[in-house]
């Protein structure tokens, strides 16, 4: 009997390291796959053009023959066409919008979350269970409905006109209508009700408003989540490219997403491969740093949005 | 216990809905008026006009090829791209968790894609998919695969799919990893105990167990990334550019095919074509949610 748990022992022990390796070997393969993008386009980057050109492609550049011309390429000014006296990419401009743009979406976003988070947690209302079925449905609509319309609102609110647009109106238009999120109601309020009702009795008893203990008691508890919903709202405006391409009258108001299509290939339709690159790099390195400096808190925000409440 | 205070909880959550009510509830019931509004101007000078009422914004949408090229291109991506990805992202997870070590370093590059910009990565898998200078082919060369025309002028309609199909994929996996990962840690280790000891396959496991027990996650994961497939957008613009295609609007999808107009809404109707297609994108992912919420119902194990 012992012999045979002993044998069935050592081939389980056997399994289990073919087992492992095939496991690492599978996971390592995609994790390959995974950055082979995010190599291909700094190596690309970093080449010159006859090393781009070159076939078979070239795989492997040493460090002494990393060539910065790309990067340095981009901030040289346009001698002509509509963009003249402009950098090729004004990835200065773009990031300083992008970075504004995201301060405020996210401020707006927060306050306004918070707010209704905790009056869907710590409220009684009337229609409170159905107001909050409403707001939940409306996460299905998909935005391009709403967008067409919001066009229109931006125009009648006066702060879209092709001739007349000013940077404030251009900032208002595009963050405004951002400051809403649903789903970040829906994530805070989960988090608002975790905390125990004997704590608000006890400050309605020692006489505190419902304001002030929002501001003093739930928000600290639940900082956490509120430092995850403004990571991750964040980064949206870093992906945003369709509505400030459209609200916007001028170049030099728009997001990173905006100038990178298209500014790479000339007249007659050649690309410079090299620069386009250096431009993709340059908008994802800043994306890749926030990523692992707040790796902890972003993982777990949205994974937490794909766990049902 | 608690008293019912009306007025101070409208008034905090008065930001959010005053603000939903401009920029979400309005646009929503306008989308549906201006799709049925006939020879519509709305910046027309001296305010918007419109003749009357009609059906024939939704009858000129149907009858555009375009339109049913963006229908055809949309579901194909979608319909490709959600079940493979499903799949490699079950399996992903699932390996992922049967490994005691570096798990965490595996789930952050997993993870990368979901953090990076759309538009950037796609410029990057299209240069990766040029015929001549790029990695794929010269990758499929040492399977001694002919090269293939991926993304450039004269590509044919798969070629280009297949490249907007992998980029999709290779963007799609990271939620789905995360979410599956993080559902599998809510199964109980019982039933992988008794597995063993009835020393029960692996592929018996993933199938009798893994997959039954991860059922609400797989349908809540094929909805939202369905739902998503169908607003496939930034992954054409990010491979092709603005013409959508490696031909004037070869890959053109729905909600490319709604921004059309953008350009035009000085001109008679353009908005209203554009509402009457992004109406007909909502009434697709109701009927999908729909089909897929009919089928969990017998399906789903919770």
């Amino acid at each position: 009997m012992a012999e045979i748990f002993v044998e069935n022992e050592k081939a389980y022990k056997r399994r289990r390291l073919i087992s492992n390796i095939v496991t690492f070997g599978f996971l390592s393969l995609v994790a390959i796959g995974i950055l082979i993008p995010f190599y291909w386009m700094i190596l690309t980057s970093l080449k010159s053009i006859q090393e781009i050109e070159s076939v078979p492609p070239i795989l492997w550049l040493n460090f002494s023959d990393w060539k910065i011309t790309n990067y340095t390429d981009l901030f040289l000014t346009v001698q002509s066409g509509e963009r003249a006296g402009e950098p090729l990419f004004p990835f200065f401009t773009y990031m300083k919008n992008t970075v504004l743009i995201s301060f405020l979406t996210t401020l707006g976003t927060i306050i306004t979350t918070i707010l209704a988070a905790f009056a869907f947690a710590r409220l009684n209302f009337k229609g409170k269970d159905t107001l909050f079925a409403v707001l939940l449905a409306t996460m299905m609509v998909p935005g391009e409905i709403f967008i067409l319309t919001n066009f229109l609102t931006i125009n009648q609110f006066g702060w879209y006109d092709i001739l007349t647009q000013t940077y404030t109106e251009a900032v208002l238009a595009m963050t405004i209508p951002f400051m809403i999120s649903v789903f970040y109601v829906f994530y805070l309020r989960q988090t608002f009700r975790k905390i125990p009702d004997e704590l608000y009795f006890a400050a309605k008893v020692d006489g505190t408003s419902d304001f002030k203990y929002l501001l003093k008691i739930m928000i600290p508890i639940a900082m956490p989540t509120i430092v995850t919903i403004i990571i991750l709202n964040s980064m949206g405006a870093w992906s945003a490219y369709i509505w400030p391409a459209m609200v916007t009258t001028q170049d030099k108001y728009r997001l990173v997403s905006n100038g990178l299509r298209g500014a790479f290939t000339d007249t007659t339709g050649r690309t410079d491969y090299g620069q386009q690159m250096a431009a993709a790099t340059l908008v994802t390195v800043p994306l890749i740093i926030l990523f692992f400096t707040f790796r902890k808190q972003i993982m777990r925000g949205v994974g937490r949005s794909g766990i049902k409440g | 216990m608690e008293k019912r205070n009306n007025l101070k909880a409208w008034l905090y959550l008065a930001p959010l809905l005053i603000l939903m009510g401009i920029f979400i509830f309005y646009p929503l019931i306008n989308a549906f008026y201006i799709s049925i509004l006939e020879e519509y101007r709305p910046l027309a000078p001296g305010g918007a006009t419109a003749t009357g009422y009609t059906l024939s914004n939704f009858a000129r949408i149907l009858n555009d090829e375009l339109f049913w090229q963006a229908i055809k291109n949309t579901f194909v991506v979608a319909f490709i791209s959600v079940p493979i990805s499903i799949l490699i992202s079950l399996v992903i997870a699932v390996s992922l968790n049967s490994i005691p070590k570096l798990k965490a370093l595996y789930q952050t590059v997993f993870f990368l894609p979901y953090v990076t910009n759309a538009i950037a990565i796609g410029m990057a898998f299209a240069f990766m998919f040029h015929k001549d200078y790029g990695l794929i082919n010269l990758m499929l060369s040492w399977l001694g695969i002919d090269p293939v025309n991926w993304v450039g002028n004269v590509a044919t309609w798969w070629a280009q799919m297949g490249a907007l199909l992998v980029y999709t994929i290779w963007g799609g996996l990271a939620f789905k990893i995360l979410v599956f990962t993080s559902g599998l840690q809510n199964i109980d280790k019982q039933y992988y105990d008794a597995a063993k000891i009835d020393s029960a396959s692996k592929w018996t496991v993933f199938r009798r167990i893994t997959v039954p027990l991860l059922s609400p996650f797989i349908l809540y994961i094929s909805i939202t990334s369905m739902i998503g497939a169908l607003k496939a957008y930034r992954t054409v613009i990010g491979l092709f550019g603005e013409r959508l295609g490696a031909q004037q609007n070869s890959m053109i999808t729905i909600v490319a095919y709604v921004y059309k107009y953008r350009s035009a809404y000085q001109d008679v109707s353009a908005i209203s074509y554009a509402a009457s297609a992004a109406i007909i994108l909502f009434f697709i992912t109701v009927v999908f949610s729909l089909i897929q919420g009919v089928v969990s119902r017998k399906r789903v194990h919770y």
